[in-house]
């Protein structure tokens, strides 16, 4: 009767899967890189009314055609890289930090403190330092605050950092009227403070530091205790009380250090730019993109560089393509390449993930067999229906033939039992041995 | 003065109640949809494209009929925030991928795709005949002095704005698929176990409430500025998000948590404070959210607390 | 004919039901079981959790299923009510064949289980969830229409009467009234009836969607079951703020309510008081008055003879029989379910020299409820024996254990634990100088000539070097109460306790986590650097993958990638690794095959060997009595007994397990049969 009401059934059926090859992963998430630059290169193509030579042409020119833009190109990498590092252990431990964005944006607001408090007074050398002390102080405490939070009321941390990114923004707008009175809401380039040319070459420190960052963490990841903890509790928090790991504590390290190195990148910001100054899209974004490179570059610092390469990539690549053929504004366009570029990735990491196995298919197969094998199709049918996960051919076939020799037997044991009827009663059912326990119980009585 | 600003307040707060009202409904079925900012952004454009479209085709502007402009205004708005949605809804229920990532590349998505079509449409006749459809009040409404002013006043969408909040409450409090809705965010496997399809009110949530969420960028940019652009719907947005928590998942409270709101966003240029501390009144909105996320975690009232499942994918064990 | 009508009612409203249940008894008055399973098999993996299993439910009585656990029983009934399908049977309602594939199925078979867990939404009230999924009212149109016309038809010829009262009326005017008023009667009716059909399809919409789902009908017909059955529940009250048998009481009315016929408890007094057993018992009555079929899975035996009227044992996923309540007694009933011995031939020697190594004084925990789970114990541990606890699941074992291994709160008692150190050197892995000062100056060390060591006036180097070269022995066994002591603590103190856990995955190993990965989790802290030494672990990987046949890869592989006897091997492996002093599993064969089970066996035997006091918590009586040199059984949060494991019979631990100790308030017939068995069994010994 229930076999009567018709039921709507999807034609596929997904499955989880654990064991894709490693190789076969990337081979996915390639085509997926390729499928999102051919995608691109073909919407920009349809408005510039151009042609595709012209798309990746400007895409290396915009990033890499001259020296100062390659420069450039490289610091907006090493940028979006170190956000995205920032988070890496606290995502390890699967504490939701969106909060990144104003993390960065305190440590960027400290330097800016630091070089205004004491820009005159102290030697260059001392006050980049102290920069680079209060950055990290600034940002630790925007993770912390979240953190105790969480560790101790269990407070919704996506939601809380979420919050914590715009006081950030304001309290640096607030800092700009107050070193701006005259309400312009710019307070121009500073004068001291900055590193960027330091060893003569812009953005230099900016990138040495960055790559120096980005083999510590992954030997801190990989190789350390805290890493360790961190990695125990992300994946289980009953194991790490298990091996007594103090599970409110890692959450209040992690995020002081996620939160610390979001400082270090708002350090870079402000020092490490030819034109030290702050404004409240300094981080312009950044702090929500790096999530989404971390997420790409699947929480290994190494991964990420080439995420986060490709990310700003598109991102340059695409502006200059949009100032080139005027369409829309540069930025823009920038975005729209860099989101279908992620929409794309994320449904391939399904793919990844997930077994797709059509049921129509299946169903074919059972239908062939079922030919030399009729007696039971019918059988095969309801077996296969709900034996859901069976992929590859050989298997199909194991599985068939343990049904064939299962209905054989059962077949057998059915003629056997059939004479029998309704109630089985324990006598005609009981093994000998508790026939006999049966029968001394009865002689008892 | 204090009219003024009061009469301000509640326009601006229909973008936030618009905005959250969209999100509850989508958190209610555990979506944390973190691509709101973007998908009202959509929404603004797509009505913008709409409009465009329609004034085109007329042969005179002055023919425009103000019923089909708030009628193509509001639908267009939908249709494209409705896509965001649905597009999230892909991401996250389908191919299961994490919410805040599909989230924020939605955000990112949507509002390169606006900023991208806004500066090609055509946007005269915006501030005069489109504005005015949605601006327009009842004939003979201005007469009531203050009452009107404060009450009556206001365009359509203001209305339809707290009609649908209080809708919305009412739906998800006591009707029977408000209750289905709240049983799939809250434990989907005891919502499935009794039979209601949880992929099902989960697609539906996430595409209604985007939809909603979108008609926020629409009355931002039609009825608010006047038919203006201005790139700060994204702002608003993520505001829109901070409103649900503060309005603990309930549209009702939001029609007057949207107001509060409103209200702290513009108060700076009414109020005689230096203006530097203006920044700072802003900063209220978020400060007062944070306080409320503590307090529900604090007091552990189970009624106050997120959606349980909210951000987590539902599998259901394979048998 | 029976299925056209049972489909309808899963469709219409509550109300309407009441009047189509009486339709329904009448229409099965003959003796077709309501339930009929044949031959019905189901295995995971390798595992057969049922083999050919025929079963029958008669209406209106109680089937009482008795089986140990990983009998197969719940498996069985999640096959009935939609979990499972079966490999193979085939499953008659009512005399038909049917196909259950989902609990959605299950419920249009009128078929309700209520499971161990229950699946209610917390912050919704009772009522919610009895609603929640609740079809909504299906209106047809047609039948919508027709009553409309109906409606007319009626009030036209009332109007008609009054009309033939005007024909009747004596003077004209008095006619011409009355026939005014039948002229508007009559318009009435029709501006009535198109009305209606005008705004028709906004009424169905209004029907299907009624804004409050608590409307009207709804409540009464929750209200109805109540009074029926002599339910005890506050319908408004919040699941949160409910006691278990509040939440059993909410589960047991959904069921109702969306139209069960049939329902299955799954173990539904494991979590009650008897209180509340006695309550659940009397709407179980009640229930079956009202012709209902009850199943209710169970292992305890007072239950069974107390509100069943058949019982059907399984045993290790087969079908034993199926007997009369009245014409059985306990002892048959354990044999019944436990099952004659079965010769496992596990190697057990005899242990030597057993010292007291962990003892256990009034201990008392409670879980998250409130509820005491384990309730005022005291037993020992010896070095160099195995103790195995017996007892069905969820009777304090695991708490027991988390309880000493420091992962859940202790109420009450003592655990003391004795660190065999008696003339073995002090080291400086666990005591700096200053605790070794200390502990001299109260006289706890001597030298190994015997004389006591007086470590007054010599200085920091010659402690070092007298340490070093363990001059510095222990008087006697070091004694600490590790009771509120956290798992790293115990660690630092130095006390090798190991402890597999029930659930691997979740407690014990990291599943995303390699081989090597999860060997560190015990020893990762090791070393002074602050990196890992993965060295070590690699090698004990390696040896634990060869020396205990773990199929596996490499060692960089998932452990949640292996099958579950590999990952049983490598948490075991790396547990006795640390060469524990104490060592416990909790049911550490469990999923496991054969040759896996006794490799863990001979794994335990090699620890008792070397002094190790192992506490072994299993389900299978047989390995129990073969494998442990005594036997404690957990009943309750209770001990029941502690037993010789070479001469214990195994119905006599098996009723132990069932005993439950200060429960029989009232002692019945029954109760008293319990105390002479178990007496005889004492007395064999």
């Amino acid at each position: 009767m229930a076999s009567s009401k018709i039921k709507f059934e999807l034609p596929f059926h997904i499955t989880k899967r654990t064991d894709i090859v490693a190789w076969k992963a990337w081979l996915v998430r390639g085509g997926a890189i390729v499928i999102a630059f051919i995608l691109t290169a073909i919407v920009s193509t349809i408005l510039t009314k151009g042609d595709m030579g012209g798309f990746f042409k400007e895409m290396f020119v915009g990033t890499m055609g001259t020296a100062n833009k390659a420069l450039k190109f490289l610091n907006g990498w090493v940028m979006l890289l170190m956000i995205g590092l920032a988070l890496v252990p606290a995502f390890k431990m699967k504490f939701w930090n969106i909060g990144a964005e104003g993390q960065t944006l305190m440590g960027a607001l400290a330097s800016v403190v630091v070089i205004k408090e004491w820009g005159k007074v102290l030697p260059e050398e001392v006050l980049i330092i102290l920069m680079l002390l209060f950055s990290i102080i600034f940002g630790a405490i925007w993770g912390l605050i979240p953190a105790i939070f969480k560790a101790i009321w269990n407070t919704n941390e996506t939601l809380f950092t979420l919050m914590m990114n715009y006081i950030a923004i304001q309290l640096v707008l607030f800092a700009i009227n107050i070193w701006a009175p005259n309400g312009s809401g710019t307070i121009g380039i500073l004068k001291y403070g900055s590193f960027s040319d330091a060893f003569g070459m812009n953005y230099i420190i900016n990138i040495v530091l960055v790559t120096i960052v980005t083999a510590i963490l992954f030997i801190y990841i990989k190789y350390s205790k805290h890493g360790y903890e961190i990695n125990v509790v992300g994946e289980s928090v009953n194991t790490a009380k298990y091996i007594g790991i103090n599970v409110k504590s890692v959450i209040i390290r992690t995020m002081v250090l996620s939160g610390a190195l979001c400082g270090l990148a708002g350090w870079f910001l402000v020092g490490g730019s030819p034109t030290p100054t702050i404004n409240s899209t300094l981080v312009a974004g950044r702090g929500f993109t790096a999530i989404l490179v971390a997420w790409l570059g699947q929480l290994n610092p190494i991964i990420m560089l080439g995420s986060a390469f490709l990310v700003v990539f598109m991102q340059t690549g695409a502006a200059q393509v949009a100032s080139t053929y005027h369409i829309g504004s540069s930025s823009a366009f920038g975005s729209i390449v860099v989101g279908l570029f992620f929409v794309i990735v994320i449904a391939a990491e399904f793919l990844v993930n997930y077994n797709v196995v059509f049921k129509i298919h299946k169903h074919k197969k059972v239908a062939k067999t079922a030919d030399s094998l009729a007696t039971f199709g019918n059988k095969v049918e309801k077996e296969e229906t709900k034996k859901e996960d069976i992929i590859t051919e050989e298997q199909f076939e194991e599985e068939l033939e343990s049904i064939g020799t299962r209905y054989f037997e059962r077949t057998i044991t059915k003629s056997k039992n059939f004479e029998g009827n309704d109630t089985f009663t324990p006598q005609k059912e009981k093994p000998p041995v508790e026939k006999t326990a049966e029968n001394e119980e009865k002689e008892d009585k | 003065m204090f009219l003024v600003f009061l009469r301000s307040a509640i326009r601006l707060s229909t973008t936030f109640l618009f905005g959250s009202t969209g999100e509850t409904i989508t958190e209610r079925a555990g979506h944390l949809n973190l691509g709101i900012p973007g998908i009202m952004c959509l929404g603004a454009a797509g009505a913008c494209v709409g409009e465009e479209a329609y004034l085109k085709g007329l042969s005179d502007m002055s023919q425009a009929n103000g019923f089909a402009v708030v009628i193509i205004g509001i639908l267009c708005a939908m249709l494209f925030a409705g896509a965001g949605g649905l597009l999230y809804a892909f991401l996250t229920i389908t191919l299961r991928s994490n919410q805040n990532v599909s989230g924020l590349a939605i955000t990112t998505f949507g509002v390169g795709i606006t900023n991208f079509i806004i500066p090609q449409v055509d946007v005269t006749g915006f501030t005069t005949v489109v504005s005015k459809a949605f601006t327009a009040y009842a004939p003979g409404a201005d007469r009531a002095g203050w009452f009107s002013d404060l009450f009556l006043t206001y365009g359509c969408l203001v209305y339809i704005a707290i009609v649908l909040a209080i809708l919305v409450a009412g739906f998800i409090k006591r009707s029977k698929q408000g209750l289905s809705l709240r049983a799939v965010g809250e434990n989907p496997a005891a919502a499935d176990a009794v039979g209601i399809n949880v992929i099902k009110y989960k697609y539906i949530a996430c595409i209604v409430g985007a939809g909603i969420s979108g008609l926020g960028g629409l009355f931002f940019i039609f009825d608010y500025l006047g038919g203006n652009w201005e790139y700060t719907i994204e702002a608003l947005g993520w505001l829109s998000i901070a409103l649900v928590i503060f309005s603990v998942w309930r549209p009702n409270i939001g029609i007057a948590g949207s107001i509060l709101f409103a209200a702290f966003y513009i108060l700076p240029s009414y109020v005689n404070v230096p203006f530097q501390y203006r920044e700072l009144i802003k900063m209220i909105p978020y400060v007062v959210t944070i306080i409320v996320l503590i307090a529900i975690s604090l007091l552990r009232k189970k009624e106050l607390q997120p959606p349980a499942s909210l951000g987590v994918p539902y599998f259901r064990e394979e048998r | 004919m029976e299925n056209e009508i049972t489909k309808e009612v899963s469709e219409v409203s509550p109300e309407e039901e009441k009047t189509t249940e009486v339709e329904q008894v009448e229409e099965v008055k003959d003796d077709t079981p309501v339930i009929e399973l044949r031959g019905i098999s189901k295995h995971f993996g390798e595992v057969r959790a049922n083999n050919n299993i025929n079963l029958t439910l008669k209406k209106g009585e109680i089937l009482a299923i008795l089986g140990e656990n990983g009998s197969g029983k719940t498996t069985l009934m999640n096959m009935i009510s939609g979990i499972y399908y079966p490999d193979e049977g085939q499953i008659f309602i009512n005399g038909k064949e049917v196909q259950i594939r989902s609990p959605q199925d299950a419920f249009e078979n009128h078929i309700g289980m209520i499971h161990q867990h229950f699946k209610l939404v917390d912050v919704f009230t009772a009522a919610d969830n009895i609603i929640l999924g609740d079809k909504i009212l299906k209106v047809d149109n047609r039948k919508v229409l027709n009553s409309y016309f109906s409606d007319y038809r009626g009030s036209i010829s009332s109007a008609k009467e009054v009309r033939d009262a005007a024909l009747n009326a004596e003077n004209p005017e008095a006619r011409s009234r009355i026939y005014a008023k039948y002229l508007m009667k009559r318009q009435r009716a029709y501006l009535k009836v198109a009305i209606k059909t005008a705004v028709m399809p906004l009424l169905r919409f209004w029907e299907r969607n009624k804004f409050n789902y608590l409307a009207r009908g709804r409540i009464e017909a929750i209200q109805h079951y109540i009074k029926k059955f002599g339910f005890d529940i506050d319908l408004s009250k919040k699941i949160y703020d409910m006691s278990v048998s509040e939440k059993q009481t909410v589960e047991i009315i959904k069921v109702l309510y969306r139209g069960a016929n049939i329902l299955i408890l799954d173990e539904p007094t494991a979590v009650l008081t008897p209180q509340e057993i006695r309550k659940l018992f009397d709407v179980l009555r009640k229930m079956k008055e009202d012709d209902k079929a009850i199943i209710i899975i169970t292992h305890k035996l007072n239950e069974v003879m107390e509100i069943s009227d058949r019982v059907s044992v399984l045993r290790k996923g087969e079908y034993i029989g199926t007997v009369n309540t009245a014409e059985t007694n306990y002892k048959e009933l354990t044999e019944m379910m436990v099952g004659k011995k079965v010769d496992l031939n596990i190697d057990r020697k005899d242990p030597v020299d057993p010292k007291p190594r962990l003892v256990i004084n009034n201990l008392t925990i409670q879980n998250n409820e409130g509820r005491k789970v384990i309730d005022d114990i005291s037993f020992t541990a010896n070095g160099g024996e195995i103790l195995g606890i017996a007892g069905i699941a969820g009777n304090g074992q695991k708490e027991l254990l988390e309880g000493i291994a420091g992962l859940q709160r202790v109420e009450s008692g003592e655990i003391i634990f004795h660190n065999p150190k008696e003339n073995k050197p002090v080291t400086f892995f666990h005591n700096d100088i200053k605790q070794i000062k200390e502990k001299a100056e109260k006289g706890m060390f001597h030298y190994p000539d015997g004389t006591p060591v007086v470590l007054k006036g010599k200085s920091n180097g010659e402690i070092k070097k007298l340490v070093n070269n363990e001059q510095i022995l222990y008087y006697e066994n070091e004694i600490i109460n590790l009771r509120d002591k956290k798992p790293r603590e115990i660690q630092e103190l130095g006390i090798k306790l190991s402890f597999v856990p029930e659930d691997r995955l979740n407690m014990g190993l990291v599943g995303n986590m390699s081989i090597v990965d999860n060997m560190l989790l015990r020893s990762y802290r090791k070393g002074k650097t602050a990196f890992l030494n993965r060295k070590r672990p690699k090698n004990l990987a390696d040896n634990i993958i060869e020396e205990l046949e773990v199929v596996t890869p490499s060692d960089q592989t998932p452990v949640r990638r292996l099958s579950g006897g590999n990952v049983q091997k490598v948490l075991v492996g790396r547990e006795i690794s640390s060469s524990p002093k104490v060592l416990m599993a909790a049911y550490p064969v469990r999923g496991l095959d054969i040759n896996s089970s006794y490799l863990i066996y001979n794994l335990l035997n090699k620890q008792k060997e070397k002094n190790v006091a192992v506490i072994f918590v299993g389900e299978d009586l047989d390995v129990l009595l073969e494998l442990c040199d005594r036997i404690l059984v957990l009943c309750g949060g209770k001990i029941t007994g502690i037993v010789d494991g070479k001469t214990a019979k195994k119905d006599e631990v098996g009723l132990l397990m069932t005993k439950h100790v200060g429960e029989e308030n009232d002692s019945t017939q029954e109760n008293n049969e319990v105390e002479e068995v178990e007496d005889n069994g004492i007395k064999q010994n």
